[in-house]
């Protein structure tokens, strides 16, 4: 199936903002930040069936920044997991569709929201595949914010030790947190040097580059016996001019005059 | 206890290639025997219990029946999140098992006492609680673990304890066992209910003449989900000792004034939980469960 990851990744926008404000919801910012790897990954790279989601031998995708839950609904829906009618409910009372990701949704393996619970639990995965001999990979996004959790550390530590070269990290590496800039709460760089010392093969990408990421997430693992992580440069807020690398759009939603604008914007795009 | 654990893993893990330990650099002396028998199929997590449980459950979301294994305070507070929203939440078939329940460990200090994980295990809707009393009913849980794999707590106490049970009971969720002869024909109206490693101090106690009247039970498999199940036995007696290593707040007797509440019930049950002046002691496992108040009951 041939499929346009620029089209997916502007569909991707498109969706989300369409939920976050129906829903007045927060993370539009976090979300728009990740959507050009979503697009990648379901586009390009993961091997998975729509029609049978829980297909043995599909590549596992884990959301460990959780807020990020609506870019992954609206790509799910783009093909074809779930039905875009679904994506109405968003937030809404007795809906399944939590503001952070759920596995109570096809397609979805793990409910994340608490942030340092991904990699571990990718890594629960990737583990079993090698003790299995299993070919499928595991591919999980983590947040920069996300690396202050002492448990992906942990993690890295372990997959490394355990030369687990079927799990692919990608960090989506925006440079904000929720309240301030990454260097100003808790610096991580040099990040790249800190990741190679745990044992991990590190790569560095453009997060909005649509190619190189494919390059690089198709390539993986990029070295036999390790584990990779792509770090992904992204910019918060992607797409829609006065949201970009603007700390409060991790938790503003969009009033009716910054929707139609957004969606101008997103529409116009390309 | 640990070493009946330790044996029922290997015996039906030599029937079920699920089953994977994983334990937090602990269990020297302990494991050995699983370690030399299957060695793909155990980890040491090293001393990292939050990735220790996501891994579990990362584990066992591809079909494991994991065994995360460590000093009881570790599998629990430490990686509590992980428990909950990765094990629990998720219902996957995890099983911490925790050694040194209550103050097995008493004199290694306050942050080796394991008298508030039944507080933080019971507040988790989907977990099952396995508390056994003595080694036959070690047996009977992993039994019961292994047959009905799904997110559980078993928790253990140390080495060396004695059969109160005559043999390998047949135990269910919420069930009382009754201790002792199953042929007695005396109806007694007052019961001593014990969970976990108290049981030898409930049958101790039911030896001495106050308590001559009553009759020991044990409760090794509870949770939320088995409340409900607690009127129907409560109903046959005029009055319940409920004893339990652990503080009384969010603890086993607690857990049966809760169930029995609903009923207007609760007075029939007379817990006994150590006190939270031991809290911080350093002692053995029976001097502090003795200045825990659980060796001296005055009903």
């Amino acid at each position: 199936m041939k499929i346009d990851t620029a089209y997916l990744a502007k569909n991707i926008r498109l969706l989300v903002l369409n939920m976050v404000y129906k829903a007045k919801a927060s993370h539009v910012g976090s979300c728009f930040s990740i959507a050009d790897i979503v697009a990648v990954l379901y586009g390009k790279i993961l091997n998975v069936k729509p029609s049978d989601p829980k297909w043995i031998n599909r590549d596992r995708f884990i959301l460990s920044k959780g807020h990020s839950a609506a870019a992954i609904y609206a790509a799910l829906a783009l093909r074809g997991f779930i039905s875009k009618d679904d994506l109405k409910s968003y937030g809404e009372s007795g809906s399944l569709l939590m503001t952070h990701v759920s596995h109570k949704i096809k397609g979805v393996e793990f409910s994340t929201g608490s942030l340092g619970h991904g990699l571990p639990f990718a890594t629960g995965k990737a583990m079993a595949a090698k003790k299995n001999k299993k070919l499928w990979k595991t591919f999980v996004i983590l947040s920069d914010g996300e690396l202050d959790e002492g448990s992906n550390w942990e993690a890295f530590m372990f997959a490394a030790h355990h030369k687990l070269d079927n799990l692919v990290a990608v960090i989506d590496y925006n440079k904000l947190q929720s309240l301030d800039s990454v260097e100003n709460t808790l610096g991580i760089e040099p990040l790249t040097d800190k990741l190679e010392a745990f044992g991990w093969a590190v790569k560095e990408v453009d997060g909005h580059d649509l190619a190189d990421l494919e390059k690089q997430l198709e390539a993986a693992p990029w070295i036999t016996e390790k584990p990779s992580v792509l770090i992904a440069h992204t910019t918060k807020g992607k797409g829609v001019s006065f949201m970009q690398n603007k700390v409060e759009w991790h938790y503003k939603s969009p009033n009716p005059e910054q929707f139609d604008l957004s969606v101008k914007e997103i529409e116009n795009s390309l | 206890m640990r070493n009946a654990f330790i044996h029922e893993l290997v015996a039906l893990a030599e029937k079920n290639k699920n089953i994977v330990l994983i334990v937090g650099d602990l269990g020297f002396s302990v494991i050995e025997p699983f370690v030399e028998r299957f060695p793909d199929r155990f980890i040491n997590a090293g001393v990292a219990e939050q990735n220790m449980m996501g891994l579990a459950a990362g584990m066992a979301s591809e079909g494991c029946h994991v065994f995360v294994y460590s000093i009881a305070n570790f599998p629990t507070f430490r990686c509590a999140e992980q428990i909950r929203n990765d094990v629990d939440y998720h219902k996957l078939p995890v099983t911490v098992v925790a050694v040194g329940g209550g103050m097995g460990y008493g004199n290694l200090g306050y942050s080796h006492h394991a008298i508030q994980d039944y507080a933080l295990i019971r507040s988790m809707p989907n977990m099952l609680i396995a508390a056994p009393g003595d080694p036959f009913e070690v047996r009977a849980c992993m039994k019961y673990l292994i047959n009905n794999p799904q997110p559980s707590y078993l928790r253990l106490g140390k080495a060396g304890e004695p059969n109160m049970n005559l043999e390998i009971p047949t135990i269910f969720p919420g069930k009382w066992n009754k201790i002792g002869k199953k042929t007695s024909m005396e109806v007694k109206r007052k019961a001593i209910l014990s969970t976990g490693a108290t049981l030898e101090i409930a049958v101790n106690l039911s030896k001495q003449s106050e308590f001559s009247e009553y009759e020991v039970f044990s409760m090794p498999l509870w949770g939320q989900s088995y409340k409900v199940l607690q009127k129907e036995l409560a109903v046959n007696f005029d009055e319940i000792i409920t004893i339990e290593d652990h503080l009384l707040d969010g603890g086993f007797g607690s857990w049966m004034m809760e169930s029995l509440s609903f009923h207007s019930l609760a007075n029939l049950i007379k817990p006994r939980a150590l006190s939270s002046d031991v809290c911080g002691m350093v002692g053995t496992q029976k001097s502090l469960n003795e200045f825990g108040g659980l060796l001296n009951i005055i009903s």
